[in-house]
């Protein structure tokens, strides 16, 4: 008897609802359990030891942002390439040389990206 | 040894059994909840459970969903509890090595051989203070450890533990694998940010950048068992491979192979685990996204932490160590021993779940030591170079075998005894350089003037 | 007194827009729809009908806290749930490859980039510098304008509804259907993805040298 994706995908919906009421329970427990004595120093972010200097929430350096933009590209790709890899026994070679221009369109993006000094971390 | 003022309350003997008891009682327990469970919650067995057990017509008896739905909810707990527990069991297991590697004691008080330490931790970490620092931001701050926890426990889901034992063997099982760790990402991402402090928002942002981008050639690298195979499905992918080594797909392709390599690196990246522990580097960032939390909420990050060592291993032992396979059982046994599907299955068929659940764990553990060992071999690299690497070398390595493993399978189709042919060599030149270097270290630890104790435990 | 001028034209051009779509749907949409009316077929609220209900209001709950939310990264959770919620109805529809894809996609890559985004911006979550309203009165209009149109579609259009079935191998179907009938577009979707990576560039570099 096969079963309907609703019955197949049921146990996440569960998990999900187990594993963060687990940990709800847990931090609860710790709540009651634990003291609390908070007092200016020790409710002020770590800096060693010092008082903070300015403010964490500054500005960050761009390059964080261009790899996420980078690996939105490449994901949406092997989104794309997993229904195909499943399959690639029957397509055959049309289907073989369909997804390489597929692939060989990112590469030659991955290559542009490259030449053009994106990946290279340090300034 | 310290000598300590106080007298100790059990005589060494009497800590060994206790110890001895709470880890087989502990495993033993969950190992049989997983065994039975995860085989037992498919409709059709709850079906046959209760024609035959408890007697009653499961189509037309009302309480047949609450059974559904309690039993479900015992596994999805048991699972939950085995991934805390061997979390638990890993700290202290990597802890008794690093510390062999470094010639430190490492545990030694709770319990022998200090087995029973995380679970005192785990108690002390309950009673501790849970600190919210004053300017951070209150909600987002609470809610990050929540993301990464259901992130951790929604892999056990499509995690297999045996041929019957996974709680759902899903159609998209790999590509869901790869997709829950985007929870753990914006958890990350959400606690390094709310925890207002430079260390916590340096580390939370590398953090972020290193596991999204190596989950391009993790993804990639997928892309190599699943070619292979031709399913998505976890179970689907070890049901395509053999028992023996030499028909895993480790060493039946030589692109699968390298895929291997890139995935296990990719993995280890993820992870946040050393030669990338950049994102936690202590050294200089405190403790990166975690600097700010404490008590219970760190005890959760933490809990994921070494849990996801798990995973990590037993995903890597079914997309390329063929699993669960048992020598000398092939499917139609599997089959025979099932007998009738509306039935509930005979002994034999329990006896080979449990083997395969043995093969399972057993190749899990020796993947997971493989970790640790690296963990406290490598220095940590640089972000430029963590960058690189993965770019690079593991991107374009990844699509070369990718684009490899298609001409490999074209020509496999003409020449099927080409992967057996390649996977006596590969296991061959693997035995060949695991006995080289075998002798090598023996040779290292001769010219040391060193010698190996493994009495001092 | 340009800008009060300036949002006084806003407003009066809204206006008549919300106006004239709310004709205009009514002409083409609502009409015709009435028309065709049938009485919705009488179902049983089982369980799979509580968990969709509670999964729609998930989704709808966390949409209103992208709009509603004064702190731009409380909104970041809002879309969060909104998305994991529109992923699970998925499921309902028997597409589990897509409701993965979803969270993959969505989860694992938009919202993280608008995280990034936002984190990388300063001062953000100040409510001014964000997350700044064009007015009460400007979305009541929208709203009026577009609320009626929306329901009555919801409400008239004869909704095909099938029972679900056996979990089909969705992968496949896509795969398939990805290389045969969609195949330039598929391939298009390449050109496209190619082109985001030519515009990050051509962001990330002139960041680099503003610095």
């Amino acid at each position: 008897m096969p079963l309907t994706p609703l019955q197949t995908y049921f146990p996440i919906g569960l998990v999900l609802l187990v594993g963060s009421g687990l940990a709800l329970v847990l931090l609860l427990l710790a709540n009651v359990l634990g003291p609390r004595r908070p007092n200016a120093a020790k409710m002020s972010p770590f800096e060693c030891g010092s008082v903070p200097v300015g403010s964490a929430r500054d500005r960050f350096g761009v390059k964080f942002y261009v790899v996420a933009l980078l690996f939105i590209v490449f994901d949406i790709e092997a989104v794309f390439l997993f229904p195909w890899a499943v399959l690639s026994t029957e397509l055959g070679w049309a289907g073989y040389v369909e997804m390489l221009i597929f692939v060989a369109t990112l590469v030659v993006g991955l290559a542009y990206v490259w030449k053009k000094g994106v990946l290279d971390w340090a300034e | 040894m310290l000598s300590s003022p106080q007298r100790k309350p059990f005589s060494p003997r009497a800590v060994l059994v206790i110890t001895l008891a709470v880890g087989v009682l502990l495993f033993g327990a969950l190992f049989t909840g997983i065994l039975v469970l995860t085989a037992a919650i498919k409709p059709v067995m709850i079906a046959a459970f209760l024609r035959q057990v408890v007697g009653v017509d499961p189509a037309t008896w009302p309480h047949t969903t609450l059974v559904t739905w309690v039993s479900m909810a015992i596994t999805a707990l048991i699972l939950l509890t085995f991934g805390a527990v061997i979390s638990g069991a890993t700290v202290w297991w990597e802890m008794r090595v690093s510390a062999r590697m470094q010639s430190r004691i490492g545990y030694n008080r709770a319990g022998a051989g200090g087995f029973l330490q995380w679970i005192a931790d785990a108690v002390k970490l309950l009673f501790k203070e849970d600190l919210i620092p004053a300017e951070a931001d209150q909600l987002l701050f609470r809610v990050a450890p929540y993301f990464v926890m259901t992130g951790f426990a929604l892999t056990f889901v499509a995690l297999p533990f045996g041929e019957g034992l996974v709680a759902a063997d899903l159609n998209v099982g790999i590509f869901y694998m790869v997709a829950v760790t985007a929870l753990v990402v914006v958890g990350i991402l959400l606690a390094g940010w709310s925890s207002n402090s430079k260390w916590a928002l340096f580390g939370g942002m590398r953090a972020a950048a290193q596991v999204v981008s190596y989950e391009i050639p993790a993804g990639i690298a997928i892309m190599v068992p699943v070619l292979m195979a031709g399913t998505l499905s976890m179970q689907g992918i070890i049901r395509a491979q053999g028992a023996w080594p030499w028909q895993w797909f480790v060493f039946t392709n030589p692109a699968a192979t390298v895929a291997f390599l890139i995935f296990f690196i990719s993995q280890l990246a993820e992870g946040n685990r050393t030669p990338f522990d950049l994102p936690e580097a202590d050294s200089e960032l405190v403790a990166g996204y975690l600097s700010e939390y404490s008590g219970f909420r760190f005890a959760l990050f933490f809990l994921v932490e070494f849990g996801n060592l798990w995973v990590m291993a037993a995903v890597l032992t079914t997309l390329f160590l063929g699993g669960w396979q048992i020598p000398w059982v092939s499917a139609a046994d599997w089959t025979a021993a099932r007998g009738a599907l509306g039935d509930l299955p005979g002994a034999g068929w329990w006896g080979l779940q449990l083997l395969s659940m043995l093969v399972m764990v057993l190749k899990t553990l020796v993947v997971l030591n493989v970790i640790v060992w690296i963990r406290w071999t490598l220095p940590r690299i640089r972000i430029d170079q963590m960058m690189n690497l993965c770019w690079k070398y593991l991107v374009p390595f990844a699509f070369a075998a990718f684009v490899f493993t298609l001409l490999w399978q074209v020509l496999l189709a003409r020449v099927p005894l080409l992967a057996t042919f390649t996977g006596f060599i590969m296991t061959g030149l693997f035995v060949a350089m695991a006995a080289l270097f075998g002798r090598q270290v023996k040779a290292n630890i001769a010219a040391s003037g060193d010698h190996v104790d493994l009495t001092n435990w | 007194m340009t800008q009060t001028t300036g949002k006084l034209l806003g407003w009066i051009l809204g206006t008549a827009l919300a106006i004239g779509f709310v004709v205009v749907m009514g002409q083409l949409a609502i009409g015709p729809a009435a028309q065709s009316m049938v009485p919705a077929p009488a179902t049983s609220a089982g369980l799979t009908e509580v968990l969709f209900y509670v999964l729609a209001g998930v989704t709808i709950a966390g949409a209103a806290g992208v709009a509603l939310s004064h702190n731009i990264l409380y909104s970041a959770i809002g879309l969060l749930m909104a998305l994991l919620g529109a992923g699970s109805l998925y499921v309902f529809l028997s597409a589990d490859f897509l409701a993965v894809a979803q969270l993959l996609i969505y989860i694992g890559g938009v919202l993280v980039l608008v995280l990034f985004a936002v984190m990388l911006t300063n001062r953000i979550t100040e409510i001014t510098v964000s997350n700044t309203s064009l007015g009460l009165w400007g979305g009541l209009m929208l709203f009026v304008a577009v609320a009626p149109v929306l329901l009555a579609v919801a409400l008239v259009t004869p909704w095909a509804t099938i029972t679900p079935a056996a979990a089909a191998h969705t992968t496949e179907t896509i795969g398939d259907a990805l290389l045969s009938r969609w195949l330039l577009p598929f391939e298009v979707a390449s050109l496209v993805l190619l082109a985001s990576l030519v515009g990050a560039v051509a962001i990330a570099r002139k960041e680099i040298k503003a610095d």
